[in-house]
């Protein structure tokens, strides 16, 4: 303000009037009182909005290291399947087969399943309680792959061929392109919630926010005309909405991690249910890593920051207008 | 420090409500501004505290065209000028000392720099007792002093006030008028809008008269 001012002196001279200064007064109060932003809805609103983003980036997680697992696994063996044909002895052709299987470099083990162990695969079509032996069931060899080798299936087709004509060989390419589809689905579907969410958040954060401003107008204008420029008046505000965000962000992304970090009892609790088993199926054992954790931690100050900003931004406008 | 050349102001489409005015007020200077009701005295005042810009003319204030002047240039002028506005405009949330305190809080500066100075100031225009009230339970008189202490506390270059002695009686009208009279000795330039005839005849000061819309000085 006017810099000559303060060597004006004092504006007037009490003298004798001189007051003893009251111990109660000073600054107290906030610039802009806590009580008049509706702080409550929105730290539930970023709370759950956070919570719910956690919930879709855990899943998310979830299922690409599930993926991941399942893809190493399929892929590290080949299946391959001896049918039945007229005039050849089954068990000495898988017999043959496995050999030459065995003989076949990269292969770390083979194991062909008995005639009993194919049947039983069948079981989920044809039921219990079946003679197999009139039927003409495949047999199935599975074969594991050295880790890290490369197969040379044309050349396997061709060896176990001339043992026995009728083999096929499967190396699951088309279970884990689908397996590839699947998780890259969940990733996307998984990142366009998490942007639907930030979406929701901003425009919430945005609606509290002109309420905020509109509640306090007052206070705006009285702070212009003592001198206060936008950049000090936001201030003011922005401060109450960072603290709000990251209530809300610490709340929803706690809640979340908590969930996770029970999870894998609560998945226990339901193990044995057709519900648990299919969802052991997707997800493994839904335990998060703690790289997961942190991820999810980082999202929840993500989501504050993201708080702030689109509260910022709608101060800036809103005391545009109000100017 | 102000000066305004065939400055004219409506309202969106509406009549002219000031025109052609023309004059200056220099730095140091005191005036009361008077006139009717419904004279402009209020659209005057608000020109010269930039919160209106003028529809024509040119209006500088402090060497600055305040039509080229952006929002944080406005913001910056903005802290060289008090004004008072018949309204008060206290902040009910906080106590009168806090009020009044306001204009050096807004500047950063530290409580302790300027306590004392907010004490004497409150105690000079009768609210020593009323510190610690917040502006709801204070009377309409005791509103209007705590509006005035804050807009002279920080000494401003300008003080612009909307009729500041309406809501007090003839004695601390008085008060008042010498509070102005010795911010206007340490260097203030004070423009005093009122219909006070005796509060005008209590000191030999310029005036500017509105009358429809135009302005008439008496020197």
């Amino acid at each position: 303000m006017n810099k000559g001012g303060d060597q004006r002196g004092v504006l007037m001279d009490l003298g004798k009037e001189r007051p003893q200064v009251p111990a109660k007064a000073r600054n107290v109060s906030p610039i802009v009182p806590r009580g008049s932003i509706a702080g409550r809805a929105l730290v539930a609103v970023v709370a759950i909005m956070t919570f719910l983003a956690s919930i879709t980036t855990g899943t998310v997680l979830l299922v690409r290291a599930s993926a991941a697992e399942w893809q190493s696994d399929v892929a590290s063996e080949i299946t391959i399947q001896v049918r039945p044909v007229t005039g050849r002895d089954l068990d000495r052709d898988v017999a043959g087969v496995t050999a030459a299987i065995k003989a076949q470099p990269g292969i770390a083990d083979v194991r062909a399943f008995t005639k009993a162990e194919s049947g039983k695969l069948l079981e989920p079509w044809l039921g219990t309680g079946l003679s197999l032996d009139d039927l003409p069931v495949p047999r199935v060899i599975v074969a594991r792959i050295v880790p890290g080798a490369t197969l040379d299936l044309a050349a396997l087709d061709a060896s176990i061929k001339q043992v026995a004509p009728s083999v096929s060989v499967d190396d699951h390419r088309a279970w884990i392109e689908r397996m590839r589809t699947m998780s890259g689905a969940t990733v996307f579907a998984g990142i366009g919630i998490l942007l639907l969410v930030i979406i929701a958040t901003i425009i919430s954060v945005s609606f509290a926010t002109r309420g905020a401003m509109a509640a306090n107008r007052p206070i705006v204008e009285v702070l212009h005309f003592v001198g206060a420029g936008d950049r000090y008046i936001a201030n003011r505000f922005l401060q109450h909405f960072l603290r709000l965000g990251l209530e809300g962000g610490l709340i929803g992304g706690g809640a979340a991690i908590l969930a996770f970090g029970f999870s894998e009892s609560i998945a226990g609790w339901f193990s044995g249910t057709p519900v648990g088993d299919q969802f052991a199926a997707l997800l493994g054992t839904f335990s998060l890593r703690p790289s997961g954790y942190l991820i999810l931690a980082v999202q929840a100050v993500l989501i504050a920051a993201i708080t702030a900003l689109a509260s910022r931004r709608t101060l800036f406008a809103t005391l545009d207008d109000i100017d | 420090m102000v000066r305004f050349e065939n400055v004219g102001l409506r309202y969106g489409l509406g009549p002219e409500i000031l025109r052609d005015l023309s004059f200056q007020i220099p730095a140091h200077s005191f005036q009361f501004l008077t006139g009717p009701s419904g004279a402009g005295k209020t659209s005057l005042l608000r020109l010269l505290f930039l919160s209106l810009r003028p529809t024509r003319g040119l209006v500088k204030l402090f060497g600055n065209d305040v039509s080229l002047l952006g929002k944080d240039e406005v913001g910056e002028l903005r802290k060289r000028i008090g004004i008072v506005l018949q309204d008060f405009r206290l902040l009910d949330h906080m106590t009168t000392y806090e009020n009044v305190a306001l204009p050096f809080r807004v500047m950063g500066r530290a409580e302790s720099t300027y306590r004392r100075e907010v004490i004497d100031l409150l105690k000079w225009v009768g609210l020593g007792e009323r510190m610690d009230a917040l502006p709801p339970i204070l009377s309409g008189g005791e509103k209007q002093r705590a509006a005035i202490a804050r807009a002279v506390i920080a000494r401003p270059s300008l003080l612009l006030a909307d009729e500041p002695t309406g809501n007090v009686d003839p004695t601390l009208g008085r008060r008042l008028l010498r509070l102005f009279i010795e911010l206007n000795k340490s260097g203030t330039a004070v423009i005093i809008a009122t219909h006070d005839i005796t509060l005008m005849d209590q000191y030999e000061a310029r005036r500017l008269v509105l009358h429809q819309g135009r302005l008439h000085i008496y020197e």
